[in-house]
C-alpha cells in the first residue's frame, strides 16, 4: 500500500464516520461536527491528488471549501440557537414537527 | 541506524497521524458530551493538518489550523458554552438506526475503498515538484479568480443571512 492509497483510505474512513455520526447521533451539535468530519475527508482526498499530479487546482478548491464550510457554520449555528431556544431541547426527536 | 531511522521518519509520522485523525473520527461517533466530542473532532483537525504539512502543502496546514481549529471550532465551543449540553431529553446517544446505519456505514467503506483502489491513477514515474505557496497565489490571482470573487459574495451572504436570521427573531418574538 502506497502512500497514496493509504490517505485515499483515510479520507474514505473519515467521510463515512461522519455521515455515520449524522445518521445515528441524536445531538443537534453533534451532527454539525460530523459534518465538519466529513468536509475534512473531502479536503484529504482533494489535497492527496492535487499532491500526487502536482496540480494547483485540488489546493484551490480546498481553499473554496473551507470558505463554504465557514459560511455553513456561520448560518447553520444561528439557525440551531433559535430552535434550541424554541423547544429547549437539543434532541433531534423534538423536532418531528419539522417534517414535510 | 539513525539514519534509516530518519529516511522512514516521514512514512511513519504519516501513518500515526492517519491513526490519530481515524480514532479522534471514531471517538466522535462514540463519545456523550458535546464538548468532548468537539475536542476529538479538534485532535482530528491538527491531525489532518500535520498529514497536509508532511505532504509538502505547508499553507493548507496552516489554513487548516486557523480557520478550522481556530474559526470554526472556537465557535463551537462557544456555541456549546451557551447551550446547556447535558440535555435530560437525551436519553440515548444513538438513533433508533443504528444497527441499518453501522450495516450501510460497512457496505459504503468496501465500495468506495473498491473502487478508489481499482480506479486508482497510476503514480507519475518521476516525483513531481511539489506546488508552493507562490504557485498556489499565481494559480488563484490568474486563473480563479472569479471563483475567488464567488466565495467572497457567499461569504458575505451567510453574514448577512445570520444577522437577518437573529433580527427577524427577534422582531417576531417583539
Amino acid at each position: 500500500m502506497d502512500r497514496v492509497q493509504l490517505l485515499i483510505g483515510l479520507s474514505i474512513a473519515l467521510f463515512s464516520i461522519g455521515l455515520l455520526g449524522v445518521i445515528v447521533r441524536r445531538n443537534l451539535l453533534v451532527m454539525l461536527m460530523c459534518m465538519e468530519l466529513m468536509l475534512n475527508g473531502v479536503n484529504l482526498s482533494l489535497v492527496t491528488f492535487a499532491h500526487q499530479m502536482g496540480e494547483a487546482v485540488g489546493a484551490v478548491l480546498v481553499f473554496l471549501i473551507f470558505v463554504v464550510a465557514t459560511a455553513e457554520i456561520a448560518v447553520a449555528i444561528p439557525i440551531v440557537l433559535l430552535l434550541v431556544e424554541r423547544k429547549h431541547s437539543l434532541d433531534i426527536g423534538a423536532y418531528n414537527d419539522l417534517k414535510g | 541506524m539513525i539514519e534509516t531511522l530518519l529516511a522512514g521518519l516521514d512514512e511513519l509520522l504519516l501513518v500515526a497521524f492517519g491513526i490519530g485523525a481515524l480514532a479522534g473520527a471514531l471517538l466522535m461517533i462514540v463519545l456523550r458530551e458535546p464538548m468532548r466530542v468537539a475536542t476529538a473532532l479538534i485532535s482530528t483537525m491538527v491531525f489532518l493538518g500535520g498529514i497536509y504539512g508532511l505532504l509538502g502543502v505547508h499553507f493548507i496546514a496552516a489554513f487548516q489550523v486557523l480557520i478550522y481549529v481556530g474559526a470554526v471550532m472556537v465557535f463551537m465551543v462557544y456555541v456549546i458554552m451557551m447551550l446547556d449540553p447535558r440535555d435530560p431529553a437525551i436519553q440515548s446517544r444513538f438513533s433508533r438506526l443504528l444497527v441499518p446505519a453501522v450495516i450501510g456505514f460497512v457496505i459504503l467503506v468496501f465500495v468506495l475503498v473498491g473502487a478508489a483502489w481499482q480506479g486508482a491513477p497510476e503514480a507519475p514515474a518521476a516525483p513531481r515538484e511539489t506546488f508552493g505557496l507562490q504557485q498556489f497565489a499565481a494559480a488563484f490571482v490568474r486563473e480563479y479568480w472569479l471563483h475567488f470573487m464567488v466565495a467572497t459574495v457567499l461569504m458575505e451572504a451567510a453574514i448577512v443571512a445570520a444577522v437577518a436570521v437573529v433580527k427577524l427573531h427577534r422582531r417576531g418574538r417583539g
